[in-house]
Order: C-alpha cells, then sequence, then structure tokens
C-alpha cells in the first residue's frame, strides 16, 4: 500500500461495532468490569480510552512506529518523553530549538539534575564532542525552528549508538508525511500535533512515537502517571485532521518553495531560510532523509523596520504564534516561539529582530505573495 | 453571594458579545495578534483558552484562591503540583493514598531527587516528627483518606506546617469546595481530579489545582505552560456544565451514602463500615468543625475475602468500575484497583486488605441501592 493510501486506511478508521467511518468519541472517565478476576481492556480513561487509542494506532502507523502515545499538547509529549530520564543524565540538543524545549529544558528539568548541552547539530563533531560519560539522550529538531537547519539523522543515530545514547527527534516540521526518524533509527518520535498532523489550527495535542518495547513501557508509565493525556474530542479532532494530511503537506510545500523563490528576488529581503531551495545547506541531507521539504520557512528582511511594516500590513496572514494550519500565519519568533530564549544567545543564533517565520496555507500563492509585499 | 449560587453560576454569562448563556467552546489552538506586539490577551491555547480560563476562574473562585488551573487529568494536577519542588526536596504525604500518587512518586519523582515519608496524618506528633528540617518542603494531605475515610485537622496541619516553613497542599476531590474549603483552613494548594465530584457525570478526565497566593500561581502556571499538561476547551466546558449542579448532587449523593452507611452497620454480614458522618468514626468531630458535610464515599469490611468477589460480580444496580464521584453508584475493589501498586505489606499496615470494599454512592433511589446491596451481601454471604 503507498504511503497516502495508509493515512487514509491503517485498520484504524473504522469504528467495529456499528460499522461507523469514523471512530465514536468515546466521552467516558470509566468502564464497568464484567468480571472481578478478569479486567476488560479498558479500565479507566487516563490508561487507556478507545477515541484516543485509534488515534495513538494511526500515529504509530503513520511513523511506520510498533508504540504511539497521545498527549494533551506538543509540551506534554516533550516533557513526557524526557521524563523517563533520571537526576544526573545529560543531554545533548539542538541549539535552535523551539523556545518551549529550550525553557523546559533550562528551567524544569535542570531543577532536577537533568543537564542539557545545546550544539548545532549540523556539524556532529558538535555532537560528538558534547558527550560526556553521564550522557544519555541526545535532542534532535529538524529542520530546526525558526532557522530550518538540518541535522544528518543518520550521522546523528550513529554517534548514538556508538555511546549507547538514546535519540529523540521532534518531527513536527516534517510530519510524518514526509520524514519517518524512525525508519532513519531514531528511537523516540515526538510531535507537536498541533501543527501538521492536526492542520487546522483547532486542537492542542502532541504524540509521542517509538519501536523500542523498554522506551514504550517507559513512555507509558509516564503518560499514565503524569496524565497529560489527549481528551477524547481532540483526539477525534486529530483522526479527522490527519486524514487530509497528504493533500495538505502537498499543497501547503508548493506554496512554501513559491514564496521562497520569489522572498529571494527581493531587494528588501537579507536572507530566506527554506531547505526546498537548492543552495540551502541541508537541502541536500534532507533530500536523503526526506521525501518533502515542508512548508515553514523564515527570511530576515533588511531592517527591522521592514519586518514591523510587513507585520502590520497583512491582512490574509494571521500575525500568531502555532504552525502547520490551512490558514497562513506569520509570526516573529524574537517575541513569540522563541522568546523563551536569552537574548544574546538568540541573536548568536540569528534569531533576530528582522526574522520573520512563515508558515504557508492553503491561500492560493499569488495572494500570499501580494499580501507580503511592502509598500 | 452563597457557594449554591456561585456553583450555579459558574460559566454563566462569559461572552460579552452574544450574551450567550453557556460558555463557549474556543476548540482554537491559536489567535491573531491584532498587532506585533499587541494581544488580546490570548496568544496560544496551552498558555490561555478562554473556555479553559473560566472554568480555572469558577474553581479559584469556589476554593477561595487566589489563581485556578486545569488539567488533563486529576494525576496532571497533582504531579504539576509535585514538580513545584526540586532535586534534593523531602514531602510528607497521607500513608493511605490514592495508588497512582504511590506510583508516580515512587517511580518518577524519586529518580528525579525527589523523596517521600508517608505519614499517619491524623496523629499530628508523627507528623511533626517525621520533618527533616532544611529538607522537608511540604505535605500533602487526603482527608478524608481513599479509601479509609481518616480525617486529618486542615487547620492544625496547616499551622504546623507554616511553623516550620512548609506548604500545605490538600487533596480535595472527596469533598469538593461545596462541602470543605481546605485555604479557608490555612493550606497553600488544593489539587482535585476534577473527574469525580466536580464533573460528576464519569465522562471527563480533567484535574485542578487551586493556589493561596500569587507566588504559588506564578509557580504552578510556569509548569503548567511548559509541560503543556493542560484541559482541552470540550472537556472545560463539560466540566463547567458538571459543575452547575455540583451542590444537588453532593446533598443527595451525601444522603444516600449516610442511609447505606447507617444500614451497612446493622447488617450482620459487615464486619466494619468507614464512614466519617457515622456517630463514633474517630474523626467525625474534627470533620463536623473543619467542612460541611460527610461526602458520598465510603468503604466497608466484611468478614470473609471470599465475599467480594461474589458481592462485586452480584450487584446489579450498582456499577463495577474505578473511579468515584458520578451520578451513579460505583463499587471498586481497593486492593486490585485503586490501591494496586502500592505494595502488599504497606496495603496491610495502613489496612487495604483483600476484605475491604469501597462504594461511591450515586444518586439513584435508595431503596433500589440498599436493596441491591441487600442481594449482592446476603448472596455473596451464601456463597
Amino acid at each position: 500500500m503507498k504511503y497516502g493510501t495508509k493515512i487514509l486506511h491503517n485498520g484504524n478508521e473504522i469504528d467495529p461495532h456499528t460499522g461507523a467511518l469514523s471512530i465514536p468519541i468515546y466521552q467516558a472517565s470509566t468502564y464497568h468490569q464484567f468480571d472481578v478476576e478478569h479486567f476488560g481492556k479498558y479500565d479507566y480513561s487516563r490508561s487507556g480510552n478507545p477515541t484516543r487509542e485509534a488515534l495513538e494506532k494511526t500515529l504509530a502507523a503513520l511513523e511506520n512506529g510498533t508504540y504511539a502515545y497521545a498527549f494533551a499538547s506538543g509540551m506534554a509529549a516533550i516533557s513526557s518523553a524526557l521524563a523517563i530520564l533520571k537526576q544526573g543524565d545529560h543531554i545533548i540538543a539542538t541549539e535552535d530549538i523551539y523556545g518551549g524545549s529550550y525553557r523546559i529544558l533550562t528551567r524544569f528539568f535542570a531543577k532536577f539534575g537533568i543537564e542539557t548541552t545545546f550544539v548545532d547539530m549540523t556539524r556532529l563533531d558538535n555532537i560528538r564532542e558534547a558527550i560526556r560519560p553521564s550522557t544519555r539522550a541526545l535532542f534532535l529538531e529538524s529542520p530546526s525552528n525558526p532557522l530550518l537547519k538540518v541535522t544528518d539523522i543518520v550521522g546523528a543515530v550513529k554517534i548514538a549508538r556508538e555511546h549507547n545514547l538514546i535519540t529523540m527527534i521532534d518531527n513536527t516540521f516534517m510530519s510524518p508525511y514526509f520524514q519517518r526518524p524512525l525508519d532513519l533509527g531514531v528511537d523516540i518520535v515526538i510531535h507537536s500535533a498541533t501543527k501538521f498532523l492536526g492542520g487546522h489550527s483547532d486542537v492542542i495535542g502532541g504524540a509521542v512515537i517509538t519501536n523500542s518495547e523498554k522506551l514504550a513501557k517507559d513512555i507509558y508509565f509516564v503518560q499514565n502517571g503524569f496524565g497529560a493525556v489527549l481528551g477524547p474530542q481532540d483526539c477525534w479532532l486529530l483522526l479527522r485532521g490527519i486524514k487530509t494530511l497528504r493533500a495538505r503537506m502537498e499543497l501547503q510545500q508548493r506554496s512554501a518553495l513559491e514564496i521562497a523563490q520569489w522572498l529571494r528576488m527581493q531587494p528588501w529581503v537579507a536572507e530566506v531560510y527554506y531547505p526546498g531551495l537548492p543552495d540551502h545547506p541541508g537541502h541536500h541531507i534532507l533530500k536523503e532523509q526526506a521525501a518533502g521539504f515542508g512548508a515553514v520557512l523564515s527570511f530576515a528582511t533588511d531592517t527591522v523596520e521592514r519586518a514591523r511594516q510587513i507585520m502590520k500590513k497583512v491582512k490574509l496572514w494571521s500575525v500568531a504564534v502555532s504552525l502547520g494550519g490551512v490558514e497562513s500565519i506569520l509570526s516573529y519568533p524574537v517575541k513569540m516561539s522563541h522568546a523563551a530564549i536569552p537574548k544574546a544567545e538568540r541573536e548568536r543564533l540569528g534569531i533576530t529582530d528582522r526574522l520573520i517565520r512563515l508558515s504557508v496555507g492553503l491561500e492560493e500563492a499569488e495572494d500570499l505573495i501580494g499580501d507580503l509585499q511592502p509598500e | 453571594m452563597n457557594i449554591e449560587t456561585r456553583i450555579t453560576h459558574a460559566g454563566l454569562c462569559t461572552d460579552s458579545v452574544t450574551g450567550a448563556i453557556s460558555t463557549p467552546i474556543y476548540q482554537t489552538a491559536t489567535f491573531r495578534h491584532p498587532a506585533v506586539g499587541v494581544s488580546t490577551g490570548y496568544d496560544y491555547s496551552r498558555t490561555v483558552n478562554p473556555t479553559r480560563q473560566v472554568l480555572e476562574n469558577v474553581m479559584a473562585d469556589l476554593e477561595g484562591g487566589d489563581r485556578g488551573f486545569a488539567f488533563a487529568s486529576g494525576m496532571g494536577a497533582i504531579t504539576t503540583v509535585l514538580m513545584m519542588f526540586s532535586n534534593g526536596d523531602h514531602l510528607l504525604v497521607s500513608d493511605d493514598l490514592y495508588g497512582g500518587t504511590y506510583r508516580v512518586l515512587e517511580r518518577n519523582f524519586r529518580q528525579l531527587g525527589i523523596t517521600v515519608d508517608y505519614v499517619d496524618m491524623t496523629q499530628l506528633e508523627s507528623v511533626e516528627a517525621a520533618i527533616i528540617p532544611g529538607h522537608t518542603k511540604a505535605i500533602l494531605i487526603e482527608t478524608p483518606t481513599n479509601p479509609l475515610m481518616k480525617i486529618t485537622d486542615l487547620a492544625k496541619v496547616s499551622a504546623l506546617a507554616r511553623s516550620k516553613g512548609l506548604l500545605t497542599i490538600v487533596d480535595n476531590t472527596f469533598m469538593t469546595p461545596y462541602l470543605q474549603r481546605p485555604i479557608e483552613l490555612g493550606a497553600d494548594v488544593v489539587v482535585h481530579s476534577g473527574t469525580k465530584y466536580l464533573g460528576g457525570h464519569n465522562d471527563v478526565l480533567s484535574g485542578v489545582v487551586v493556589t493561596a497566593r500569587p507566588e504559588l500561581s506564578e509557580k504552578i502556571g510556569f509548569i503548567q505552560n511548559s509541560t503543556g499538561n493542560v484541559l482541552g476547551p470540550q472537556d472545560s466546558w463539560l466540566m463547567l456544565r458538571g459543575i452547575k449542579t455540583l451542590s444537588l448532587r453532593m446533598e443527595k449523593q451525601q444522603q444516600n451514602a449516610a442511609a447505606i452507611a447507617e444500614w451497612l452497620v446493622k447488617n450482620p454480614h459487615v464486619k466494619q463500615v468507614y464512614y466519617p458522618g457515622l456517630p463514633g468514626h474517630p474523626g467525625r468531630e474534627i470533620q463536623v468543625k473543619q467542612s460541611n458535610g460527610f461526602g458520598a464515599m465510603l468503604s466497608f469490611r466484611v468478614p470473609d475475602a471470599a465475599w467480594v468477589e461474589r458481592i462485586i460480580n452480584r450487584v446489579k444496580v450498582i456499577t463495577y468500575a474505578e473511579s468515584l464521584g458520578g451520578v451513579e453508584t460505583l463499587i471498586t475493589y481497593p486492593m486490585k484497583q485503586t490501591h494496586g501498586d502500592i505494595p502488599a505489606e504497606i496495603r496491610q499496615k495502613i489496612g487495604v486488605t483483600d476484605d475491604l470494599i469501597r462504594l461511591s454512592v450515586g444518586i439513584e433511589h435508595i431503596d433500589d441501592l440498599i436493596g441491591d446491596l441487600e442481594q449482592a451481601i446476603s448472596g455473596g454471604a451464601k456463597g
């Protein structure tokens, strides 16, 4: 079966009791047990809910994984995956990581004795050099947010295996439609399902997928124990959103490339960051490890005033945080997604006040381009 | 305004645009900014969602706290509170606590460097003796406890905690703010499994934290937003809907519970009944002092553990399921279900043994509930 078909037909789309072509929303907290000695499959919705299970199995199928877990948000997915580590463990993470991930690593896990070193993973030796005896995990984000830096996933996994590290990757920007890191040897794939998986900016959700039975047990223990589970209504909305994943990703990517090509021709644009452009430094690696380049891009304007003027003027683009929806969203990383990263650190990374991030939606590219054009 | 009125008005007319009586369900992830650097007050639903915010405000008001926070589950609420602490901190926790809390404390928080001692919170001296100066940071209390309905004197423990510079955290799930408001008695943080009485219909998972002071609100808010354990808009709305009937349900449920407790006491096949409303319950006096009722949870022992399975398999009106607090009466076998994760020797020590049955009493007609228990217990006794 082709991947595009599997998105719609993976064995989790039909209600076995009625044949309904949509999974019922089981808005139940608990389940009657028919026998004291032999509990049924479900006993409490935090531990298992049929609607959530349909979503989790779908997510596992899409990532070519065995086990998947749905969480109340992308950050709940990330923090639950990281919570399998223990005090004294060391993590190596991508340096231009999503601000929320940066915050939780530096201000939250740090106080439990888990330390993180941030490195530029576009150079694999940086990973190797950061490894200590206590290093336990690699946390990748590729392409990274917001500078679309590409990490050689296979190369990173190879280093991780040599040192017995767990590899985790935030696959939000690519979605499993374009990139399936488990196939590349990654141990744990994480998503903010709020973005491309849901696709409609109408649901907050997160996902963790793995092939390892041992890691799956640890993650499930955290999911059930910390209880950051996704509610049944939101699970159903994600299932609904996923059905159009291929159509959305294809069209959104096409417009993203058009916009990137247009932007680089503009005299007021200093730099365009989109891995779909052939001269992007990560273009060839991404071509090897993914089936596409995604629909998120960033660009730096010539002046701060220009960036602000564009944000003031746009009508079709929503100025908002988040990405991945059918509606195009323009965001300003220094004030939004990366506000949690200290200014000096941001500047060093190239996340300046001239940088604008675009999440390209389903509108006609021509209209989106017209709306960006400064006066 | 009286609490019954405030309960009924939960989420009433929050939408100034349309005047809708019911709070709108904001099924949105993000919010458009009117201009750069200008926010409507809503940026991203993980941080603030208008539907969840109404629920959070209602809970802060009902508990008399500074701010409320809604989580994806009761365990989400309790673990968020535990995450306020750091590597090296020590906590004191009620010894007969919910098995799920015990499990995360032992498995997850221990590996993050947080240690715990389990103490009998009904004995003030043993609480004081267990405090490790410089390390102990908080006392976590369930009262009444689950499932043995032990009562802790909240004012006294809170005063002790304050004198030692510790936080008092109270799991108020069994009582709800309708019957008991721990912040008024000196507690710093109140936690709920909103799945139970607050929601009241066994149809939504949720958790709630209410903080007494702004500096605690800031800490909880940071963790909620960073770890992203938030309640979705649909579930937030179901909680608001459930809360509106909280006082009615609690009144009816505790009336039924008291009648069942009295009936069980007289039943020759029942060895012991644990319900704080019964005369002679060791915590009754404290309960009367610190709350407005005895709640609708009770446990009882039968003379022979072999009866338990037979009784549970025989009930018809009552449902055998985990959880509690809903309009439907549920029967639970704590040793196998809610407290299955606690090691056998600890269960034995605290009295959660194989002859113990827990009831969460609902709003059915009392004659049907007692009739069902009558046939199930006498049938179970016969074998």
